[in-house]
């Protein structure tokens, strides 16, 4: 089974981010960059399913070069071979024009399952894998936290708001998978040595056929109009318990709209 | 690294290879070691299954090549060590007996027999080693042992008492070192073999999170294949406590860089005289000669990583590393515990445990001053104690 799991380098959480003035993208040039936390319930779940089904995982992912170093992590982690699409023409491309990309790559490789996280921590739009599937003419099966594969049959439990919705469709799809669904393995430390002789292969736009005049912040149909730093945060209310604290706290929360 | 305690970016002069073993290293202490290290410090106890963990992940012998070992660098293993120490040294140390004491001396002097039986098992930390070399009345002066073994028929006799061993009581297999009539040769000894009992040594104040145990040897009859046909002379062992040496110079910037970030994180949350403590210059200045301290400590152990990788390192320059950067380590973590106050002392904190911590670690695997000496017979080609 030929999976191919999407991996997106994202900002350190930890670290403070910040959009760059004027384009109102994110600025990647932070330090840290690490796997979208996200990224590694999909590897990790990608790398049982092939377990379980002599598949085959292959990472691909789309950034700048430094996205490397997420693309070893993941080939550490146990993936056999991954592809960095990577071109100066991508920058600023929104959810829409990656999912093109993407899709442009995918339609080359060829997949049976595609997994992606449910969204990355950075810009949190949680739409690719329903673009992606939509773009390749396939089954979106989405926040899964349970996924089952029987043949080409392909069943996930899909959270909702109210519990959870029992999905099947027919392989070839696109499944993006919640947090928790597994616990992503550690690197092992014989994977960060095997990691080194993976194949990577590395596309630019031209390789990966696609169009330069439908990616990147240019053709991207959403804008960043404005943006403002968050107000700094304002000092805490304490309530003094003098035999009503009970009461107080509740008013304080009905204030606010809580309860 | 955070930069926020790596304030000369030190470890940019890592490789993709090293800063995803730290990653990994730091992931796995802060999910399986940091939520439950105080209280294994408090009980006095280190589990067995945090080592299984350890295997798993492949740490043990990570530096050696073959017979199930990952095969790294000198920098990588360093870098594991610190990020271990970072979280205690007791976890450390039991990294540094399974790889450097127990597997090296199988691996480096070993026939291929006994290399094949026990180094896979001892890399995936399904079985686990220990080291027996210190004595009760031989510590700085191995060469004075009373642990003997005599040729008896085709086999030997092994006799005497090992103290101080970490790992001793749940080790699968010891690496004992004896006098010989043929000079010190180094034993396999089996859990199990007649005559071999381990007892662990109890109300320690410093490295609690670790196993300690006493080795006693009651004639016991061991084949000729258990010997390590590689190697006799204290050369031997003490090869093993360079390579053991090299982790600690790396491990205690760990320590230091938890006690340093303990300090600064306190400091700027705690509030006397209306500010926070972080603002008093006294307090400041403690903090900056800390980082100072810090960052030759985490500069000194990256070029010793280096010249081992390019396989010059000297055992001088290993002594040089060891007393420099534990003594660095512990001024560190005294002085974190002064800015903590009161809370310094307490478990809630790291930095008392490491404190301690460190007391054994300035004394073991060549004492700081066993070390100065090594270091002043490279100076003057004198030797001031043998």
């Amino acid at each position: 089974m030929n999976i191919v799991v999407c991996v997106k380098q994202v900002p350190d959480t930890a670290t403070e981010r910040r959009l760059r003035p004027g384009e109102g993208t994110l600025d990647r040039a932070t330090p840290d960059g690490l796997i979208n936390e996200l990224d590694e319930y999909a590897i990790e779940e990608g790398l049982r399913i092939a377990e379980a089904h002599e598949g085959e995982v292959t990472i691909l992912s789309m950034g700048p070069a430094k996205a490397a170093e997420s693309i070893r992590k993941a080939l550490s982690m146990g993936a056999d071979k991954a592809i960095h699409v990577v071109d100066d023409g991508l920058a600023g491309s929104d959810a829409l024009a990656t999912s093109y990309a993407i899709a442009q790559v995918l339609e080359e490789t060829g997949f049976d399952l595609v997994i992606t996280g449910s969204e990355s921590t950075d810009a949190r739009m949680g739409v690719l894998a329903a673009m992606l599937a939509e773009r390749l003419g396939v089954p979106q099966l989405t926040l899964a936290s349970k996924v089952d594969i029987d043949g080409t049959r392909i069943t996930v439990r899909r959270v909702s708001d109210e519990g959870f919705d029992e999905v099947e469709a027919s392989l070839p799809a696109v499944v993006s998978v919640m947090e928790k669904i597994n616990e992503p393995r550690y690197p092992s430390f014989k994977g960060i040595m095997a990691a080194k002789k993976k194949p990577v292969r590395t596309l630019s736009l031209a390789d990966a056929g696609i169009d330069a005049d439908q990616v990147g912040l240019a053709a991207s149909a959403t804008e960043v109009v404005d943006f403002a730093a968050r107000p700094p945060r304002q000092a805490g209310v304490i309530v003094k318990d003098e035999g009503d604290g009970g009461t107080k706290a509740a008013a304080f929360l009905t204030e606010r709209k809580f309860i | 690294m955070s930069s926020g305690s790596d304030l000369l970016h030190i470890d940019d002069q890592l490789t993709d290879e090293e800063r995803l073993i730290r990653d990994t290293v730091r992931a796995f202490a802060a999910d399986h070691v940091l939520p439950y290290v105080a209280d294994w410090f408090e009980a006095g106890t280190l589990p067995h299954e945090i080592l299984t963990e350890l295997g798993k992940l492949g740490l043990f012998g990570m530096h050696l090549v073959g017979y199930g070992c990952a095969g790294l660098g000198p920098v990588a293993y360093g870098v594991a060590c610190r990020e271990l120490e970072a979280a205690d040294s007791g976890l450390r140390s039991a990294a540094s007996v399974q790889g450097s004491l127990a597997m090296y001396p199988i691996w480096r002097y070993g026939s291929e027999e006994q290399k094949a039986e026990w180094l896979p098992r001892m890399a995936a930390g399904e079985a686990i080693g220990c080291f027996g070399l210190t004595e009760p009345d031989h510590g700085s002066d191995p060469g004075g042992m009373r642990t003997s073994a005599r040729r008896d028929g085709s086999g030997w006799v092994l006799s005497g008492t090992k103290m101080w061993i970490t790992n001793g009581s749940i080790a699968d297999i010891a690496v004992v070192w004896a006098a010989t009539p043929e000079g010190i040769r180094g034993f396999l000894v089996p859990r199990g073999t007649r005559g071999f009992t381990a007892r662990d040594i109890h109300k320690k104040l410093s490295l609690r999170a670790s196993i300690s145990s006493e080795l006693h040897f009651d004639s016991v009859r061991l084949p000729d294949s258990a010997v390590l046909p590689g190697v006799s002379g204290l050369k031997g062992p003490l090869s093993c406590l360079s390579e053991a040496r090299f982790g600690i110079l790396w491990g205690v910037t760990g320590s230091a860089r938890t006690c340093y970030e303990s300090a600064v994180s306190y400091a700027g949350t705690r509030t006397q005289f209306g500010k926070p403590v972080a603002g008093f210059q006294l307090t400041q200045s403690k903090l900056a000669w800390m980082a100072v301290s810090l960052s030759q400590a985490q500069l000194l152990a990256l070029h010793l990583g280096r010249l081992k990788a390019a396989g010059t390192i000297t055992p001088a320059q290993v002594s040089i590393g060891k007393m420099a950067n534990v003594r660095s380590a512990i001024d560190i973590a005294r002085q974190a515990r002064t800015i903590l106050g009161a809370s310094g002392i307490t478990l809630e904190y790291p930095v008392m445990r490491h404190a301690n911590n460190l007391e054994s670690v300035l004394t073991y695997e060549g004492t700081e001053e066993i070390h100065a000496l090594a270091v002043g017979q490279e100076i003057t080609g004198l030797s001031a104690y043998r």
